[in-house]
């Protein structure tokens, strides 16, 4: 089967393999790659590493990405905008672990980019 | 006025120095309502873009500010590396294939505004980098530049003014109240580029 593919964006890479350990104790199948910390290794986000996790992690059902504070979203679009990426999702305002996970869940099965962007928002968190 | 590719260059130079010898400045301001990785972030970014440009051969000074907007964007882990990114991208768009004269400037910097606004989703006032430019805009706009300096007096009253936002942007904004009677390190770290805008235009005014 073909699944949405899920890419979780960090300022730390510690916290998005952390959280990829996480869903793959329950979630096998779904492709599911992480875009954590700076080029260097250190606490910030990369727009080429993003690039390269959703590129990895890309289908026919497309690509969902969640990131954890403001300014991973504006490596993410940029990510997006500047590789004309199509198909890529970017969970706006989502918590990074709850979102991830149900993400997960429901691309196991099954579940089109859209459903999942509805599903992940019973999780909505606090605009910042 | 006319910015030239040697001006241009030598602004990111200026700019470079300044930020190497503020960066405790900048990471004080940042720890105290931020992450603490702004003073860092902009001196390396700086070095990254010096080096950049040192080894490329340039004909219009948009071209100088694209290589900027791109070392940015792939080499500052923060949310400055986005945001000055943007506004480097968006300056160098409108400069493209054209004379760099006052009113081509203060274009280019009102399309960095509307691209870092779009890219931080906030507006002006709001306790970030946007006052600082808005201020350089407006002073472009309505005054001859025959004192470039001046730029330095107007934006350093800008920085003195984010003191008493509360801010609702970024990092800072988890302070909520207790983001009040700080700088912001954004504001901060745009002052330093625009005085060193500024010196490349007195040198420039003097010759």
């Amino acid at each position: 089967m073909e699944y949405v593919g899920v890419v979780i964006i960090s300022h730390s890479s510690k916290l998005a393999e952390g959280l990829l350990e996480l869903i793959r104790q329950v979630i096998k199948d779904v492709p599911v790659a992480t875009a954590g910390g700076t080029e260097d290794g250190e606490i910030g986000t990369s727009m080429e590493k993003i690039h390269e996790a959703i590129s990895s992690v890309m289908s026919e059902k497309g690509v969902i990405a969640l990131y954890d504070l403001g300014s991973a979203r504006m490596n993410a679009e940029m990510a997006v905008e500047f590789n004309q990426l199509e198909n890529v999702t970017i969970a706006n305002g989502i918590p990074l672990v709850e979102g991830s996970y149900v993400a997960a869940v429901e691309s196991s099965i099954g579940k089109s980019r859209e459903e999942i962007e509805e599903a992940i928002q019973k999780v909505k968190q606090m605009e910042i | 006025m006319e910015l030239t590719v040697d001006m241009a260059i030598n602004w990111m130079e200026i700019a470079r120095d300044k930020y190497k010898e503020n960066k405790e400045t900048l990471t004080m301001l940042d720890q105290a309502i931020g992450d603490g990785d702004h003073g860092i972030n902009m001196a390396r970014g700086y070095q990254a873009v010096v080096e950049k440009i040192a080894e490329t051969e340039y004909d219009h000074p948009a071209d100088v500010l694209k290589s900027v907007a791109m070392t940015l964007m792939a080499k500052v882990g923060g949310a400055s590396g986005p945001l000055y990114g943007t506004a480097f991208m968006n300056m160098s768009m409108v400069m493209k294939g054209k004379t760099v004269d006052q009113k081509v400037l203060k274009e280019a910097i009102d399309h960095a505004i509307t691209g870092m606004k779009q890219r931080g989703k906030s507006e002006i006032g709001e306790k970030t980098l946007l006052d600082v430019w808005d201020q350089v805009s407006s002073y472009l706009d309505s005054e001859d530049l025959s004192e470039p300096k001046e730029i330095i007096e107007v934006c350093q009253a800008v920085v003195e003014d984010t003191k008493q936002i509360q801010a609702t942007k970024g990092r800072a904004s988890y302070l909520n109240e207790r983001s009040i009677g700080h700088e912001d390190p954004g504001s901060m770290s745009s002052f330093y580029l625009f005085e060193a805008l500024a010196e490349v235009l007195e040198k420039e005014a003097t010759v």
